[in-house]
């Protein structure tokens, strides 16, 4: 038991620092992007993000292994034994992610309308964000048991957030700055995301 | 580029300004990369070495033209409160189709690809040419429309594929092109380009010598 336990804290932090889905992966960076001009924006989409992938992790590792793969609808009648569905799983992973931002959208408009508004278009975005679709592809490629898949989405998501929120602070900031004229905004902000994932590889020695 | 346009012009002599303009504006001044900032994600994860890089601009080519022809055709039949799960739905049998294709025929690229084939899918180059263009227009000029963004899309990600290999292995396409004699000289590998941040400073130099040439494209 304390050696699962320790193996999940070890997925989490690694999903945080070192596979985080910005800057090894570089999932999820056309809201990234789009979003990242203002630190309170950057948090609440950050939030929208660690709900969202932490829900669509498990729900698509139960679709996966109780539906989609071979043999498991074996259950329902022995013919069924050698089905193997899982070429349908990219459709399946993406049906589930978009109902569930279809919910978290229900769920802000009522608890936050200010938030809603200031999400505007950017939360159905939610939905072609790659880092949830990401997010349920690593799980099905690595082979995790849910509640490693449960612990791998949660992290992403976290660290996800923190990778939004830090480049929406530097970028506030950096408005006061001489860039050069042709490199102001996107080029400056693909350098500085760069450079922030060099001081995330700092995080590759640390083993849990 | 302007063989591509003639090519398109013989084929289709009533091949129009404007339709000339869908091919051409992406290219350069409508870039999707560059200046919508859409599809990011896969440009810089993939670009590495250039075949694997080829293998995904031809999928993402497929998956561009094909679904923007077929969202154009049922856009007067879509609701306009469940178009993004229909998008996505047309889009993913598309995506699954080049899937099984590519591990059919090319499983070695298919494998170092990975999870990046599903994320042609949620590629927001596909989910944006469908929002702003196959939803209002008829099928022909979507169809050109999608080659425009995915050739404007390809080029880009071809070039960054082609300074992180030469620059990160010394080779193209797997052949070792910068001779051994410059090694003995003391010439090392530049190993930043491996590393994911490489692309980003690739893609970074790109959109400034671009932006500085082409100055109405600055931001304020």
């Amino acid at each position: 038991m304390l050696f699962l336990a320790s193996d999940l804290i070890s997925i989490f932090v690694r999903s945080i620092f070192i596979d985080n889905m910005i800057f090894a992966y570089f999932l999820g960076m056309c809201s990234y992007l789009a979003v990242s001009k203002d630190v309170k924006t950057a948090i609440g989409l950050g939030a929208a993000v660690i709900f969202v992938l932490g829900v669509t992790v498990p729900i698509n590792w139960l679709l996966l292994n109780g539906v989609l793969k071979e043999g498991a609808l074996a259950g329902l009648h022995p013919s069924f034994a050698e089905v193997d569905l899982s070429f349908l799983a990219f459709i399946m992973f993406i049906a589930t992610i978009a109902s569930m931002v279809q919910l978290v959208e229900m769920i802000i408009e009522k608890v936050s309308p200010a938030l809603y508004g200031s999400l505007g278009i950017f939360l159905p975005l939610i939905a072609v964000n790659c880092s949830i679709l990401g997010g349920s592809l690593f799980m099905q490629e690595r082979d995790y048991t849910l509640a490693e898949a449960s612990v791998f989405g949660l992290g992403s998501g976290v660290g996800w957030l923190i990778a939004i929120v830090a480049i929406a602070a530097i970028r506030m900031k950096i408005r006061y700055s001489d860039v050069p004229k042709p490199l102001r905004g996107l080029g400056i902000t693909f350098i500085i995301t760069g450079l922030m994932g060099i001081a995330f590889m700092s995080f590759l020695g640390i083993n849990l | 580029m302007s063989a591509v346009e003639t090519q398109v012009k013989e084929a289709k002599p009533l091949l129009s300004k404007k339709d000339r303009k869908l091919m051409v504006d992406p290219l350069n001044d409508n870039n999707p990369i560059t200046v919508q900032v859409l599809g990011i994600c896969s440009a810089l994860a993939v670009t590495t070495q250039l075949k694997p890089t080829m293998v995904m601009a031809i999928s993402v080519m497929a998956v561009v033209v094909l679904s923007n022809f077929i969202i154009s055709l049922m856009r007067n039949t879509i609701p306009s409160r469940i178009r993004i799960i229909v998008q996505l739905t047309v889009v993913s049998v598309l995506v699954i189709l080049v899937d099984q294709i590519l591990k059919a025929f090319v499983y070695d690229v298919s494998k170092q690809l990975s999870v990046f084939v599903g994320l042609i899918i949620t590629n927001c180059i596909v989910m944006g040419r469908l929002e702003a263009f196959a939803m209002g227009n008829k099928p022909g000029p979507s169809i050109l429309d999608g080659f425009g963004n995915s050739i404007g899309y390809a080029w880009i990600i071809l070039a960054v594929a082609f300074c992180r290999e030469l620059f990160g292995s010394g080779k193209l396409l797997g052949f070792q092109v910068i001779p051994d004699a410059v090694y003995e000289m003391g010439y090392v590998n530049n190993g930043l380009m491996l590393i994911p941040a490489g692309a980003l400073f690739v893609i970074a130099i790109i959109i400034w010598i671009q932006r500085s040439l082409n100055t109405k494209l600055e931001e304020a």
